[in-house]
């Protein structure tokens, strides 16, 4: 581990640590508890990456090439085979870009935050646009969910803790005016990025769907190469119906990447490594709290490091 | 709603179908399937585990050699433990022997308490109540104001102390406000909290001391994984709860969490969330919801929530068109129009025995805009077309695509696919088909009311 690493991941402990997680237990049994690897090792290791909602056709295809790993590299005892696991999974987590695309014409960064609802689109925004800002980029907002009751005022409410200007319509306003209109300022303002929030939809609404498609589309029409990155909220509560929320999110829109919320409860967000795997999304920053710090970026390490330390 | 679970389960059935007998080696194999679909469901790792030997033990006790149909004998004690599982009858809410009643949601963030207040508010008010929602969030930007909002759309009284307050003494003060208001029903809104968050956790707990609520709702969402165990065991030791609202089922997710939480809690599901308007609230019934996770389908459900919105009348009179078979687009546009006063389509069709089956494996996907769209095409139609699609030539459909400003394919659609739904209307009839299964569920309706047919 870096020293630059161990600020992140020291906080994921600390968070983790609330209340030691069942996760945490088990694996330690597993690994510890057994002298030598047999059929129990990999009937234990089953239930921790189900119950880690890995999925069960993920953990079993993860046991399948333990076995094989065992086989193949004459694996001798319980610890071994948990290191190549945390490799596995760090090999799972690493491909793609995990951060975010910044416009190489020097133009605003417009990023689309979508997700189902109560994932944490909004409260991401603002943690992400603090983030931002502390990296010295001028940063704005745009409130384009403008269905849910008192969407607009809580982005607004976010605009002034982090204090920087917000885009705003009526409440009931077409959203994909609003990202227009946003998009349209962010350029006159020479802004470094964008931040557009959008009201969570299920993704079997099709209509809604197709509002964000829209929405997406209307922001190219303004500024081309926009938006640069359009970022998937995936509660990390959610089981395996993540993975299809992902799959449609993702047919519908170019989704550059996954931030997992609530990482500070007990759910171990695994559902994020079959996306990764199934549809190659990168989780992108992981949410840790409420608190306006409480985003980090990601890092496949410090992820595997922290679900199993 | 549950499709996937439902034809995972009937994959597992049919191999013991074929098998005329039940012997413990295929029973395995069933049972395996059941255990994989479950966890697939998201149904928690350690209850799937108990639910299997449940099973497996009520099987075994029967003297499995007489069965005739294995299957269904296995879809019976399935479908019984599932039930057990999720806790029996369904339990309507407590009232207070002498008003106000209090009732406060609680739950993690992002469940949908708030959205929920609101539609148990005009659930209350249509009850001829008079809640009062109270706004003790005071964490989440404008989470209060929100409830402000869904209390305006509901048309009930709401009231607050604002973010500067201490939640409890806007809780405290509530009391008041209900009597001088004249409300009979306090519903509180509190925040959503972790269940490791030990001081939140003790914040609720005050609210709880001082209010003593006569129910205590844990808000989850359908969508929820393995962790629906651990939040809902703490929440649950913290607090007694006294039921659950699931939430976001008009999405696809299994549901398995139903399972878990009535399992950890011991407490029933009272309600359903199922769509994002006020209205979208459905009481929960366990033997309905084992039905459709079996994929049995919903038809009680469906037939009250007809009840309540569609002339009686109207239903008879299509029913008995069906029968004859000499149902007409005019036929089809006039159940449309009454099945939109019945909320979401979707969701409708989850409840139809045989139609999640069907639209999984034909991957239709059925949306308002898609009735709105239907709707136009057949308005654009003569009286003498609606009756007789059969004349619809060419011309006839180039001329109806124009005036409806739908493209052509889009009629062509809709006339095949009103002219199969009509075959399948008349097997269904006759009780044959894909739905024919049901059959015996039919018989338990009230006189009179039949499925929606062609929905």
């Amino acid at each position: 581990m870096t020293q630059a690493n161990k600020g992140f991941l020291g906080r994921l402990r600390e968070q983790l640590g609330k209340t030691r997680s069942n996760l945490v237990d088990n694996v330690k049994r597993v690994f510890s508890g057994h002298t030598q690897i047999n059929d129990d090792v990999y009937d234990e290791l089953e239930e921790i990456l189900v119950e880690a909602d890995f999925g069960v056709e993920l953990s079993l295809a993860l046991v399948d090439e333990m076995r094989t790993a065992v086989r193949q590299r004459r694996l001798q005892n319980p610890d071994e085979l948990y290191a190549v696991l945390k490799e596995e999974l760090v090999a799972a987590l690493e491909p793609g870009d995990h951060t975010l695309r910044f416009a190489a014409d020097g133009g605003p960064h417009v990023t689309l935050v979508v997700g189902v609802n109560g994932s944490g689109k909004t409260t991401t925004i603002g943690k992400l646009a603090s983030h931002l800002k502390q990296q010295g980029k001028t940063v704005m907002l745009a409130a384009a969910d403008t269905f849910r009751a008192a969407a607009v005022e809580q982005l607004t409410i976010w605009s002034e803790r982090v204090d920087i200007p917000i885009i705003r319509h009526q409440d009931g306003a077409d959203p994909a005016a609003v990202a227009f209109d946003a998009t349209d300022a962010a350029i006159a303002r020479g802004i470094d990025c964008l931040l557009i929030d959008t009201a969570g939809r299920l993704h079997t609404k099709v209509n809604l769907m197709e509002e964000l498609r829209k929405i997406q589309r209307v922001i190219g029409k303004r500024y081309p190469e926009a938006p640069h990155d359009v970022l998937l909220v995936l509660d990390a509560t959610t089981g395996q119906n993540g993975l299809q929320q992902a799959k449609v999110f993702t047919e519908a829109l170019n989704v550059t990447g996954l931030i997992v919320t609530k990482l500070d409860g007990t759910a171990k967000g695994g559902v994020a490594v079959a996306i990764q795997r199934q549809l190659g999304i990168p989780i992108k920053y992981i949410g840790v709290g409420e608190g306006v710090e409480d985003l980090q970026p990601f890092s496949a390490v410090d992820y595997v490091e922290a679900i199993f330390t | 709603m549950f499709e996937s679970l439902s034809q995972r389960l009937e994959r597992a059935f049919k191999n013991l179908r074929g098998q005329g007998k039940l012997t413990e080696k295929n029973m395995k194999d069933s049972l395996r399937e059941i255990r994989m679909a479950l966890l697939e469901a998201d149904v928690n790792y350690k209850v799937v585990k108990q639910f299997i030997e449940d099973v497996q033990a009520a099987a075994v006790g029967q003297n499995v050699l007489e069965s005739i149909q294995p299957g269904q004998q296995i879809v019976k004690i399935v479908h019984d433990e599932l039930i057990r599982v999720m806790g029996g009858a369904n339990e309507p809410l407590r009232f207070a022997d002498a008003p106000p009643t209090v009732i406060m949601l609680v739950g993690l963030q992002g469940q949908g308490k708030t959205t929920t207040a609101g539609k148990l508010a005009l659930h209350l008010k249509k009850k001829g109540h008079r809640p009062l929602l109270v706004g003790a969030d005071v964490y989440r930007p404008a989470a209060i104001r929100q409830l402000e909002v869904v209390a305006q759309q509901a048309g009930v009284e709401s009231f607050s102390l604002g973010e500067q307050a201490d939640p409890v003494d806007t809780c405290l003060m509530s009391r008041g406000e209900a009597q001088m208001r004249n409300c009979d029903v306090i519903l509180l809104d509190t925040a959503g909290r972790l269940h490791v968050n030990e001081e939140m956790m003790a914040e609720v707990r005050r609210i709880h001391a001082q209010m003593k609520p006569h129910e205590i709702l844990f808000v989850a969402n359908a969508m929820t994984g393995q962790d629906a165990v651990n939040s809902a065991r703490q929440f649950n030791e913290a607090l007694p709860l006294t039921g659950v609202i699931l939430t976001q089922m008009d999405g696809d997710a299994r549901g398995g969490a139903a399972i878990s939480l009535t399992h950890v809690t011991g407490r029933p599901i009272k309600f359903v969330g199922t769509g994002e308007k006020l209205d979208a609230l459905d009481a929960f019934h366990p033997s309905r919801m084992a039905d459709q996770i079996l994929g049995m389908g919903d038809i009680v459900s469906l037939v009250e929530k007809a009840q309540e919105t569609v002339d009686q009348e109207k239903a008879l009179a299509f029913q008995e068109k069906a029968r004859k078979a000499n149902w007409d687009l005019e036929d089809f546009l006039g159940q449309m129009q009454q099945l939109k006063k019945m909320g979401s389509i979707s969701d409708l069709v989850t409840k139809i025995p045989g139609m999640s089956k069907m639209m999984g494996s034909a991957g239709m996907d059925l949306e308002e805009d898609e009735f709105r769209h239907m709707e136009a095409i057949i308005l654009s139609m003569t009286p003498k077309e609606r009756h007789n699609p059969k004349i619809i030539n060419g011309s006839r459909r180039r001329r109806i695509a124009d005036g409806s400003g739908m493209a052509l394919q889009d009629v062509n659609r809709l006339l095949k696919d009103f002219e199969q739904t009509r075959k399948m209307m008349k097997s269904m009839m006759k009780g044959k088909g894909p739905l024919g299964r049901a059959k015996g569920k039919r018989g338990k309706l009230p006189k009179g009311v039949g499925p929606f047919p062609g929905m």
